[in-house]
């Protein structure tokens, strides 16, 4: 009898290499991210750390005069860091209950038709590019806000004027770029809230908006903790947006100066920046690494408690 | 009798009209912004779109503006970084969903995963400038932006194609495999295609994202405005990767910084058209995928 070649075992062998193959390139895939992460983090320590070494981490830190290019140079970058948790902060003390009220009306008050249009219209939002709120902030916020200065200022001859580019006009941009993420993310969060509750709650007597701050929020909390923790994210790492529009002096983030973040210190600096200047900028790019990382770390510890709580 | 508690008359509450008021007044706030972005990018932009601003570079013989560079840059930066990171993304979340095991492995994955999800761009811009462009070697050049755009899409990709295979149901499964398919071969015949749509909507979710990019672009893929030499025989079309090149996003934070404003609403208002157009291509996958599920 001749030899069959072809039985259904007989290629099981180049089969078998094929299978064995596939299963080792996506477990390879899988691992790009974590190499991805590991690299950069690494990175950003090697890049960040020998500045530190070299200037100081005190005099860096809680330095406040920032003059790389002077003929006696000073790194302090107090203020940049300030700056960047005050401006994060007011960003968020405007945004955060706009876009919540936003979310209620999307999710619970609005009439089906405008919610319709509406969501849409927020999604884009999400996607226009942060330049272009830029711009916007250039051309309509920093007149209006110059207008607003020289009111303020018109008999404090101390004041320097910033022409409009100032710590409130970069709020209010970031202000509207958070939006976007906290009414998408508090929407659902409050669509996902069991009927059974608003139903028991109306039937118990409450109003509609008793319901709604008393039952429904209360009950979506941990979602809308997590839009906010997305928000904080968002406008921490924010850069080219607010570059132009925050006026890029590095000084104490009072409402009208005209200040520095984070991230527009490198956006600034770092295509002429050289040596010991750069390396401190490396030295922020690895603050800001930093702020991210406990963002993450705390969102993620969040996810999980609300997991637990839909459990 | 006078019976002010009775059921049928409700207590008038102020607060109640006061939260009202307030929930209408944010709302209408949010659509005003919305609103007046999008409408004064528009009303400002439309005047510099011009054929001659989208098809010639600008030229300062003949004192013209033109974006044609921008948007072939643009293109290259599309096209190289879907091309390193869809095979990448798709690979990682069959892993995730069919081949892994639940445990730290997969948790550690799904962690970093969010992580660079998290990470601004202008750090991911840090480090392509040292990694890609210093380390490797590769200065300033598209490749560079490429390389580094790749990592901020990778958790897009993965995500999207992650929540497509979810959603095959485990009967395609188990029937391919009972009837004999080999694991590569039922992924290859039957999940992939049933998950394609999952798959597109996260790479024009990456489009958008690439488009609207720009911190991580200013220190990896430069600047640069004009076209690529074709050279004898198209070789100049690939010599184009190694060069650096501007994308839309970053000619007009250029221009806005040259505070050549009118420049810098055409390029606003030429990304919001895009911008829109993929937005609208999303809904109308993620629909057709909905449709499907419910089928």
């Amino acid at each position: 009898m001749n030899k069959m070649s072809f039985s259904i075992i007989g290629s099981n062998k180049n089969k078998k290499s094929i299978e064995k193959a596939a299963s080792i390139i996506f477990t390879i895939c899988a691992f790009f991210g974590v190499l991805a992460v590991f690299s950069i983090s690494i990175y950003m320590i090697v890049s960040g750390t020998p500045a530190i070494f070299e200037v100081g981490l005190k005099e860096i830190i809680f330095g406040t005069v920032w003059k790389p290019n002077a003929a006696y140079p000073s790194y302090g970058i107090f203020y940049v860091i300030l700056t960047s948790i005050v401006g994060t902060f007011m960003a968020i003390l405007i945004g955060v209950p706009i876009g919540i009220m936003t979310a209620i009306f999307l999710a619970e008050t609005a009439p089906k038709p405008l919610a319709a249009i509406v969501k849409p219209a927020v999604e884009l939002l999400a996607g226009i590019p942060s330049v272009i709120y830029g711009l916007l902030g250039v051309l309509i916020l920093n007149p209006i806000m110059y207008k607003i200065e020289l009111a303020i200022f018109k008999d404090s001859p101390n004041h320097q004027f910033t022409g409009g580019s100032n710590l409130l006009s970069a709020v209010i941009v970031l202000a509207i770029m958070i939006l976007p993420t906290v009414i998408n993310i508090s929407e659902s969060a409050i669509r996902a809230v069991q009927k059974d509750y608003k139903q028991a709650s109306l039937a118990l007597g409450a109003t509609h908006i008793q319901t709604i701050f008393r039952v429904i929020l209360p009950a979506a909390k941990s979602g809308i903790v997590t839009a906010i923790v997305l928000g904080v994210g968002r406008a921490i790492g924010e850069a080219m947006a607010i570059s132009l529009v925050a006026g890029n002096g590095a000084n104490i983030p009072l409402p009208f100066n005209s200040v520095r973040f984070l991230t527009t210190a490198v956006v600034a600096e770092m295509s002429y920046a050289t040596d010991t200047h750069k390396r401190v900028l490396f030295t922020i790019g690895l603050i800001l690494f930093a702020f991210i990382v406990i963002i993450n770390i705390i969102l993620n510890k969040m996810m999980k408690g609300g997991n637990v709580d839909a459990k | 009798m006078q019976n002010n508690n009775s059921l049928y008359h409700k207590k008038a509450r102020p607060i109640d009209k006061v939260a009202h008021t307030l929930i209408y007044l944010c709302a209408s706030l949010s659509i005003i912004l919305l609103v007046g972005i999008v409408g004064y990018v528009a009303y400002r932009g439309i005047s510099s779109i011009s054929w001659e601003f989208l098809t010639t570079v600008p030229s300062a013989l003949k004192q013209t503006v033109g974006i044609a560079g921008n948007i072939v840059n643009t293109l290259y930066i599309i096209i190289i970084t879907l091309i390193i990171a869809v095979p990448f993304g798709v690979g990682s979340a069959i892993y995730l969903n069919e081949y892994a095991k639940h445990g730290r492995l997969v948790r550690l994955i799904e962690f970093t995963t969010e992580t660079l999800s998290g990470i601004p761009s202008i750090v991911f811009g840090l480090f392509g400038y040292v990694f890609f462009g210093v380390t490797l070697g590769l200065g300033y050049s598209i490749l560079t932006g490429a390389l580094t755009l790749t990592l901020i899409i990778l958790p897009l990709i993965t995500r999207n194609t992650q929540e497509a295979l979810k959603t095959v149901p485990d009967s395609y499964r188990s029937g391919a495999l009972g009837i004999g398919a080999t694991k590569w071969y039922m992924i290859r015949t039957i999940l992939l295609p049933s998950a394609m749509p999952g798959i597109i909507t996260g790479i024009i979710l990456s489009i958008g994202r690439i488009v609207g990019e720009s911190a991580a672009l200013l220190f990896t893929s430069g600047s640069g405005y004009l076209l690529p030499k074709f050279g004898e025989y198209g070789e100049g079309l690939f010599k184009k990767i190694l060069q650096p090149g501007g994308t839309l996003t970053i000619e007009l934070y250029l221009s806005m910084e040259k505070a050549k404003y009118d420049t810098a609403f055409g390029i606003a208002f030429v990304l919001l058209v895009i911008v829109l157009g993929i937005n609208m291509l999303t809904k109308y996958l993620s629909s057709k995928l909905n449709v499907e599920k419910k089928s």
